[in-house]
């Protein structure tokens, strides 16, 4: 994987020298918190409700076992033992104090890592599809050019005070795992006609206040072209972009405001005045990056004792039959590990459960762990001959929870149990419908079914692409619920459809129930999942089932 | 009916972080039974200015609705109760101690 050069290292270290300047200053009264605000969210701090929490960027999600350790020792060292993955392929620790977190940061540079652009109006941490570099459908690992973006993006001179926050995903396949239609760019490794490699640019998505779609800006650019390209758009952004009204300010309102026609004029002068400017540098960089992107030596083996334990193992199948995917690679897997423990916080891992993942990653996982935007962990290259092992290591760790992609593989924000700008709290309706479910022993029966859930409009959770979505506001100083249903967040991405008037905190549980038990009821056969059987029936039924009343009272 | 004014002036440690109220002799207090209750506006307008004077100790004073107990100041609104007692997934915060 990428290893630091000495440019970043310098960066990075010198960084950390600021901010604990800027800490000291802070907490000697030299700074007001006004001054120190803009400062600490540079450096992915932030006040939360009940202490302050820092944001460490996982670059495109992909960690190495050091990596994984030391997140489990700022866990132990400096929080209450865990750490919180989120949807942004970063991990959140909630319970820093201030005099601590230059130590933090100091810390995560001895491995390469650290907090910055995770926050404020730049272009934020790259994310990419979690399974890159070992997916069967891909075309290319997608990570090296997210990292290409990521230099270019890091501390970038023109781009560090943009209208608003820039957030970029890149996927190389097809299939979608990075929700790149909801993201300001959104990049596709494509094949043309010709049989090159180049980039889909899809550009304007995002979830939040106003939920819209990325639109395809060029269906091919270039190898060469994809910088300038970038640079273009984020240059007409930068320009053309909202300063006035923040929830006008990101590039989906300036892209609808102004049109696609305008935007492309503008975007192709300024791409070619740009382009010449580039002079080949970045692909330079980018071959060099490609080759410390270079797939591990993949062994082979025999999978026989693979296959005998499955039939001996009814526990072990199930787990194989929810927890892995399809590898490139003859003989192997790709391992997610659930991080949806019924009951328990979505994408919370206490550090022994890291250190887990990391020795496990280190014996049998060439050294490579991914962080997925469910909030999941991932063993991106696994022989089955170890898959045994593995699942043995992760039972005895609490790690072997057979739901992925079920019911109880919930994305929930932190909501008002952390978040400041929450309107209502989210994983308390994440671990109660997860535990009603696993009561009801019913997930794997009701099969694929994706739940997600915000505190706030902001749309942290992406409730908006959940096929269950729940948005958890404040009515009247109460918390209420509101469904969405049929959202998609893959490359058939759909916003959801709000189902009618929210349920209080203890009616949404018993909503869901309802819902999902009339799907079971209105499917076609048990292969139809909620999403085939909404689009099919579209809303109508589903909204009956969730307010009888109301159904009633049509009928009458 | 518009409620009466009744608030709390609070905010967040500067170090910890944690949730703390603003007291009658101009201290701060971990504990919102402490606060000082504020019913006047303009003297809320002046205490709110005092309080936000002392940067070295706090981070984003704000004024918040409250309500008179027996026990002291209490929490009118959820967000201002979970403040007082910390997350709900886990006994971590005030609700450890
Ligand atoms: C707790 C501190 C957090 C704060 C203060 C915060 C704040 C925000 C705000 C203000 C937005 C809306 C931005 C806009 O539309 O202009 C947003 C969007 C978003 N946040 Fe957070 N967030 C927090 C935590 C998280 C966490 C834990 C995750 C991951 C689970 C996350 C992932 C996202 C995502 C994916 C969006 C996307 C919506 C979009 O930009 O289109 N955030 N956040
Ligand atoms: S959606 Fe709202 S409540 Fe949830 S983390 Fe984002 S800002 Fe906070």
């Amino acid at each position: 994987m990428y290893v630091y050069n000495d440019f970043d290292e310098a960066f990075v270290r010198t960084r950390v020298a600021q901010f604990r300047a800027q800490v000291e200053r802070r907490i000697d009264g030299s700074l007001t918190e006004d001054e120190f605000k803009p400062l600490r969210l540079m450096n992915g701090l932030y006040l939360q409700l009940h202490a302050y929490m820092l944001r460490v960027a996982v670059p495109y999600g992909t960690l190495n076992s050091a990596q994984m350790n030391k997140l489990a020792y700022l866990a132990d060292t400096y929080d209450k033992g865990y750490g919180h993955f989120t949807t942004r392929q970063n991990i959140q620790y909630n319970w820093p104090e201030l005099r601590d977190v230059p130590d933090m940061l100091s810390d995560l540079a001895d491995v390469g890592m650290h907090a910055i652009q995770t926050s404020g109006n730049t272009i934020r941490n790259v994310t990419a599809d979690h399974f890159a570099g070992a997916a069967k459908d891909e075309i290319e690992d997608p990570r090296p050019v997210a990292e290409l973006l990521r230099q270019w993006s890091t501390d970038h001179p023109e781009f560090q005070g943009l209208p608003r926050k820039f957030k970029i995903a890149v996927t190389g396949c097809e299939a979608d795992r990075a929700v790149i239609r909801a993201h300001d760019i959104g990049i596709q490794i494509v094949r043309n006609a010709a049989g090159e490699i180049g980039y889909k640019v899809i550009v304007g998505g995002g979830l939040g206040r106003t939920p819209m779609i990325g639109k395809v800006l060029s269906d091919f650019v270039s190898k060469a072209d994809l910088l300038p390209y970038c640079e273009a758009i984020v240059s007409v952004y930068n320009l053309l972009g909202r300063r006035d009204n923040k929830y006008k300010a990101r590039i989906k309102i300036t892209l609808h405001e102004n049109g696609i026609d305008k935007i492309q004029d503008l975007l192709n002068a300024l791409f070619e005045q740009i382009q010449s400017l580039f002079g080949g540098f970045d692909q330079q960089l980018l071959a060099e990056i490609e080759h410390s992107f270079a797939p591990p030596a993949f062994k082979v083996k025999s999978t026989d004792g693979y296959d005998a334990a499955r039939l001996a193992n009814p526990a072990f199948r199930s787990w194989t039959d929810t927890n892995l995917s399809d590898h490139r690679a003859d003989g192997y897997a790709i391992v997610s590990i659930s991080i949806k423990k019924h009951g328990a916080t979505p994408g919370d891992a206490t550090s022994a459960q890291m250190r887990v993942m990391a020795d496990l990653a280190a014996k049998y996982g060439h050294d490579e762990l991914r962080i997925s935007h469910e909030q999941n962990v991932i063993l991106p290259h696994v022989h089955k001959s170890d898959l045994l092992a593995i699942y043995t290591a992760l039972r005895a760790a609490d790690l072997a929870t057979a739901n992925i992609g079920l019911i109880s593989d919930i994305i929930a924000c932190p909501g008002m149990d952390y978040c400041a700008l929450a309107t209502a709290r989210s994983i308390p309706v994440a671990q109660e419908i997860a535990t009603r479910f696993d009561e009801l022993k019913l997930e794997h029966e009701v099969g694929p079914l994706k739940i997600k859930i915000s505190g706030c409009i902001n749309a942290c959770g992406h409730h908006h692409v959940g096929h269950i979505g729940i948005l958890g506001l404040d009515r009247a100083g109460v918390e209420n619920y509101q469904i969405t249903l049929g959202g998609d967040g893959t490359e058939t991405t759909t916003i959801g459809e709000r189902a009618g008037p929210g349920f209080g905190a203890d009616e949404i549980v018993p909503a869901v129930e309802r819902l999902v038990l009339g799907y079971l009821d209105l499917r076609m056969s048990p292969s139809e999942t909620f999403l085939q059987a909404y689009r099919r029936l579209g809303a109508a039924p589903f909204k009956d089932i969730l307010y009888p009343e109301k159904a009633a009272q049509n009928a009458a | 009916m518009a409620r009466p004014f009744v608030k709390v002036i609070t905010a967040n440690a500067l170090l910890e972080g944690d949730a703390i109220w603003f007291t009658q002799n101009g201290t701060w207090s971990r504990n919102i039974a402490d606060a000082e209750v504020l019913t006047d506006e303009a003297h809320a307008d002046i205490r709110i200015l005092e309080a936000q004077a002392d940067q070295s100790a706090i981070a984003g004073v704000y004024l918040a609705d409250a309500k008179v107990t027996d026990a002291g100041p209490a929490p009118v609104h959820f967000r201002e109760a979970f403040r007082t007692r910390g997350p709900s997934n886990y006994s971590h915060g005030k609700q450890e101690a």
